[in-house]
């Protein structure tokens, strides 16, 4: 996937570019509209992050630009307004969803993928490891048995072990990814999503492994 | 202008004539006094009249069970004593009854009459009234009396004209058996004469054909009466209608013609002085006359035509004599001068 | 909204002033008929006094060289005419009176011109007015002046006087009347433009800034025009203080973001529990202060529209939608179902969209918040003598918190103190349901597992 981040501040669009690169996605950061425009001329994007106030202009002008050249890109504008009474206005203009500042990383990501979810499917996020397709933009897992929606947590779990696989992943690092700051969980909670993962690969040659004392990862046993 | 000199021939005259039957301590002379007195008397109300005690009797006595309590001072005088009483002596009377309308109205308009307003006199008409002061409670056409001997089966005449024409045809027959008033000596006679002269010109060629033909002077109604029925008169003119009628019934011998070109109609007016003591009984009394027309039977009895607007009107000839200001212009002094020296000229050649 | 009454009133002045105008106009009126009528009826009488003087004098003559007269019937009969009146009359030649009432004061003929003098004076206890001839009869080649007076009592004239001065009130009267009517409806159709530009006015939502354009008189349109620059005035200093307000927000929550994303990241890296702790610490107190701001501006937002709310109508089924979508992401974090349970027909009120919208965020983002992983939160409408929108999860409850101290500023459930929250969420669902007639039920679910949080509207 490749994103284009529309976003003044450095420190944020850093830390935002590294957290979603992390995640397996391409990202080009644009520090004001101006270079916005130039990016969108110089390549195809996926989903534009784009915030409201920027040095050279309004967001929503840029917005408006978009949905008037009949550019269809889903846009979540990541704004510092007080929510309801701009939420109407931003989807008016176009916008597919918004996230208020500051925001918790995983949820960006959930509304960015029930973004490109809507968006309909696309053939590139089909990641294949042995037998078995993940699609992470539908939230589907094929294997011999069959496909099966997985569930929200199952997904992103899958994400981590598909971005790497066969890499091992601690308990630290996949529960950093699987749950908010606000959710207060122990590390035995990761066990639980490991084990329903192993139940809908049952069937499949693709195995998550428990590396004792380091963590979890993916092979291919077939 | 005083009373006094108004009435100076006419005082002279009668006094002349005898008329005067008491010679009472008042400055005017009386005729006649009585005393209707109640059985339980509250009050007593005075009147001072022209009217006959035999024609007033039955209305006192009617007044009288309608307003218990209340003697009734009777007293007549001539009209223009009745005048001199009120208007020069300011004698204390609570009503004044009079057929002089002239009179009557002087006193109202020289400020000797008080104002009354009641049910029964906001019904008079407006010519049965005047200033709410003066009230008529009769109207008695002035009439022609014929003798029933004279004529018999003869046409009578029906109007002035007719009965000049009768005097001139007839003059050796009706020489000397003419009747009259002296209007010089009545007061109701001058206010008949005025009125006549004033509604047709006929009046002075009549009294002049009268006095060509040796026509006799009297005082009285009665007198001429008592001379036709005999025969000893063809005809008296301008005798009271009322009070022939009210002969009928004790003399025979004559009779009664309205003439059909006018009748002066007098009016019986009464007055509350502005000296009245008993005033509330003297309103009742007014009152009782506004009402008379009510009262057909006490009317037989008194012989008084009550005030009839009905009857005015269904004899075009009839013409009540109109009270109000102009009758004082022939009270003025130099026109009655002038007036009774014209009729003395041409009744007496 | 000012006062009913305020200082002095429009139309109590317009109908006040024009009501003295009428009055003083009607009395003017009154004055002139009675005293034009009354003139009128004055000289009346005099021509008449004047015609029977003179009809007296014509009738003077020589006789004997002597004056003498013959009173002319007509000459008192015309005064009879007219009224009632008392008639007095004296006739006086050379000094001494020839006829009529002695004690009738008669002018000096020396004082007297041609034409009839008039007077006024008591005479037998009553006013009288008086007109008297001045004519010269030749008694034998000398001339004798003779006046002629005649008075007649003013009775009549008193009557016609009073009977002008009925008509003359009853006209003022009824003139005053119908200028009152009048007035009345004048002043109600001159006012009407200030009742309609207030009702343009009050009419409008809190966000319609827009100039007015109602049609004005002349008289308004400078108040309209300083009301429009007033309103565009207004209009600016909102938007600018919109825009400080944004601008602030701006500026306090992207580096606040960029910390937060920092942290985050940070926290990644590291590895001691300790200080993984710390940063999550750190960023639990970013998320509540930020959360803490967004419920603050909400309920601000809810307080100002709940004083005057916009009307739209709206559908309830859709809001519920709306909000399930916007919530339903942060719902999939935590694997919970958020269960639809909507009439199929459309729950049309009337109300205001965005306090409801506010209302239905704050309890599902509460309900989401207090749910453990892996649940189900049930969205719910029903359609029966009242709307019903019911949000039940599978949550803690409120730890058997009354209602009145969970709808309470900041006050929490006893049992939540470990989760983030500001603790306004409830109290903005409860004004907004106050502000629309309805109400905020809460109640623990029968089982003992969950709560259930209803707003309640009744239908209009």
């Amino acid at each position: 996937m490749r994103f284009l981040l529309v976003e003044d501040n450095e420190q944020l669009a850093r830390a935002t570019t590294d957290r979603l690169q992390l995640d397996g996605h391409a990202v080009d950061h644009a520090p004001d509209l101006t270079s916005a425009r130039e990016s969108i001329g110089l390549a195809d994007y996926d989903l534009i992050l784009l915030d409201i106030m920027l040095p050279d202009g309004d967001g929503r002008t840029f917005l408006t630009e978009q949905r008037q050249a009949r550019k269809r890109t889903p846009v979540i504008v990541l704004t510092a307004r007080s929510e309801v009474s701009d939420r109407v206005g931003l989807l008016d203009l176009g916008a597919d969803d918004y996230i208020t500042k500051p925001f918790d990383f995983s949820e960006l990501q959930a509304r960015c993928r029930a973004v490109l979810r809507r968006q309909g499917g696309n053939a590139a996020n089909q990641k294949t490891f042995g037998d078995a397709v993940f699609d992470s933009t539908a939230g589907t897992l094929t294997t011999a048995a069959g496909t099966t929606t997985l569930r929200n947590r199952e997904l992103r779990l899958l994400e981590v072990f598909f971005g790497a696989p066969g890499q091992i992943f601690s308990k630290t690092h996949l529960m950093d990814r699987l749950f908010s700051f606000s959710d207060d969980v122990s590390e035995n909670a990761i066990e639980v999503y490991v084990g329903r993962l192993r139940k809908k690969l049952t069937s499949s040659g693709v195995q998550i492994e428990t590396v004792r004392g380091l963590g979890y990862r993916m092979v291919d046993r077939t | 202008m005083r009373f006094a000199g108004l009435s100076k021939t006419m005082m002279r005259l009668m006094l002349v004539l005898g008329i005067m039957t008491h010679t009472a301590a008042f400055g005017f002379e009386i005729e006649d006094q009585k005393l209707y007195a109640a059985t339980n008397e509250t009050s007593v109300l005075r009147i001072i009249s022209t009217t006959d005690i035999d024609a007033f009797e039955p209305i006192i006595l009617a007044y009288q069970s309608e307003n218990p309590g209340i003697s009734v001072d009777y007293t007549i005088a001539s009209s223009t004593e009745l005048m001199s009483a009120i208007y020069v002596e300011g004698a204390v009377f609570d009503l004044a009854i009079s057929s002089a309308m002239d009179l009557q109205t002087k006193l109202a308009n020289d400020g000797f009459a008080r104002s009354y307003v009641s049910a029964p006199t906001a019904a008079l008409p407006d010519w049965a009234k005047w200033r709410d002061q003066v009230f008529a409670f009769t109207q008695e056409p002035a009439v022609l009396v014929i003798s029933e001997r004279f004529f018999g089966d003869d046409d009578v005449p029906r109007n002035r004209q007719e009965l000049i024409e009768l005097l001139r045809n007839r003059p050796e027959q009706l020489r000397g058996r003419v009747g009259t008033y002296d209007v010089r000596v009545s007061g109701a006679a001058y206010l008949f004469a005025t009125q006549d002269s004033r509604n047709s010109e006929s009046y002075w060629r009549l009294t002049e054909v009268m006095g060509s033909l040796d026509a006799r002077l009297y005082c009285c109604s009665s007198d001429m009466i008592r001379d036709v029925a005999s025969g000893e008169l063809a005809f008296a003119y301008n005798v009271l209608g009322s009070y022939a009628e009210s002969q009928k019934h004790a003399t025979s011998g004559f009779r009664i013609i309205e003439m059909d070109d006018f009748l002066s109609v007098m009016l019986r007016t009464a007055v509350i002085p502005t000296s009245a003591e008993n005033i509330t009984a003297a309103e009742a009394m007014v009152d009782f006359l506004a009402t008379l027309n009510a009262r057909p039977a006490l009317n037989n009895l008194s012989g008084l035509p009550p005030i009839d607007e009905v009857a005015l009107r269904s004899n075009n000839a009839l013409r009540p004599i109109r009270l109000g200001p102009e009758l004082l212009v022939f009270l003025d002094r130099l026109k009655r001068d002038a007036f009774l020296r014209s009729w003395t000229d041409a009744i007496q050649q | 909204m000012t006062g009913r009454f305020g200082r002095g009133s429009i139309r109590l002045r317009l109908v006040g002033q024009l009501a003295a105008v009428a009055a003083v106009l009607s009395v003017a009126f009154f004055l002139i008929v009675r005293g034009v009528a009354g003139q009128a009826a004055e000289d009346t009488q005099d021509n008449i006094l004047a015609a029977s003087a003179t009809a007296i004098a014509d009738a003077l003559y020589t006789d004997n060289n002597a004056v003498s007269l013959e009173l002319p019937y007509s000459a008192i009969s015309m005064l009879g005419t007219i009224s009632q009146d008392r008639v007095f009359y004296r006739v006086v030649a050379d000094g001494t009176t020839l006829t009529g009432y002695d004690d009738l004061p008669s002018p000096d003929a020396q004082t007297l011109g041609p034409a009839p003098n008039f007077t006024t004076f008591p005479y037998r206890g009553e006013s009288v007015r008086v007109a008297t001839v001045l004519r010269s009869v030749s008694v034998g080649n000398q001339p004798v002046n003779v006046t002629v007076t005649v008075a007649q009592t003013q009775l009549g004239l008193a009557e016609i006087s009073s009977r002008i001065t009925a008509t003359a009130t009853a006209i003022a009267v009824g003139f005053f009347l119908a200028a009152m009517a009048l007035i009345l409806l004048a002043a109600r159709s001159a006012l009407a433009p200030i009742g309609r530009l207030t009702r343009s006015v009050s009419r409008r939502g809190p966000q319609d800034l827009r100039p007015v354009v109602t049609d004005t008189p002349t008289e308004l349109v400078p108040l309209v025009e300083e009301l429009n620059k007033f309103i565009s005035r207004l209009g600016t200093s909102l938007s600018r203080s919109e825009d400080l307000i944004t601008e602030a927000a701006h500026r306090v929550r992207t580096p606040l973001a960029a910390v937060r994303a920092q942290a985050e990241i940070t926290h990644h890296r590291l590895n001691k529990p300790e200080h993984r702790q710390a940063i999550r610490e750190m960023i639990r107190a970013i998320d509540e202060s930020s959360r803490s701001a967004g419920q603050l501006l909400d309920h601000a937002m809810v307080t100002f529209r709940a004083d005057s709310h916009e009307r739209d109508a709206l559908d309830l089924t859709d809001l519920l939608n709306d909000t399930c979508n916007r919530l339903g992401p942060t719902a999939d974090l935590k694997d919970i179902d958020l269960i639809r349970d909507l009439p199929e027909h459309p729950c049309e009120m009337v109300g205001d969209r965005i306090l409801l919208q506010s209302a239905l965020r704050n309890i599902l983002d509460n309900a989401i918040k207090y749910s453990p992983a892996d649940s189900r939160i049930i969205v719910r409408a029903t359609d029966g003598d009242a709307y019903r929108l019911s949000v039940s999860d599978e949550g803690r409850g409120f730890g058997g918190a009354a209602h009145t101290e969970l709808t309470t500023r900041f006050s929490r459930g006893s049992n939540v103190s470990d989760i983030v929250g500001s603790g306004l969420g409830l109290t903005i669902a409860d004004e907004v349901a106050l502000t629309h007639g309805g109400r905020l039920e809460i109640s623990e679910n029968t089982n003992g597992v969950g709560a259930c949080v209803s707003l309640v509207f009744p239908k209009q």
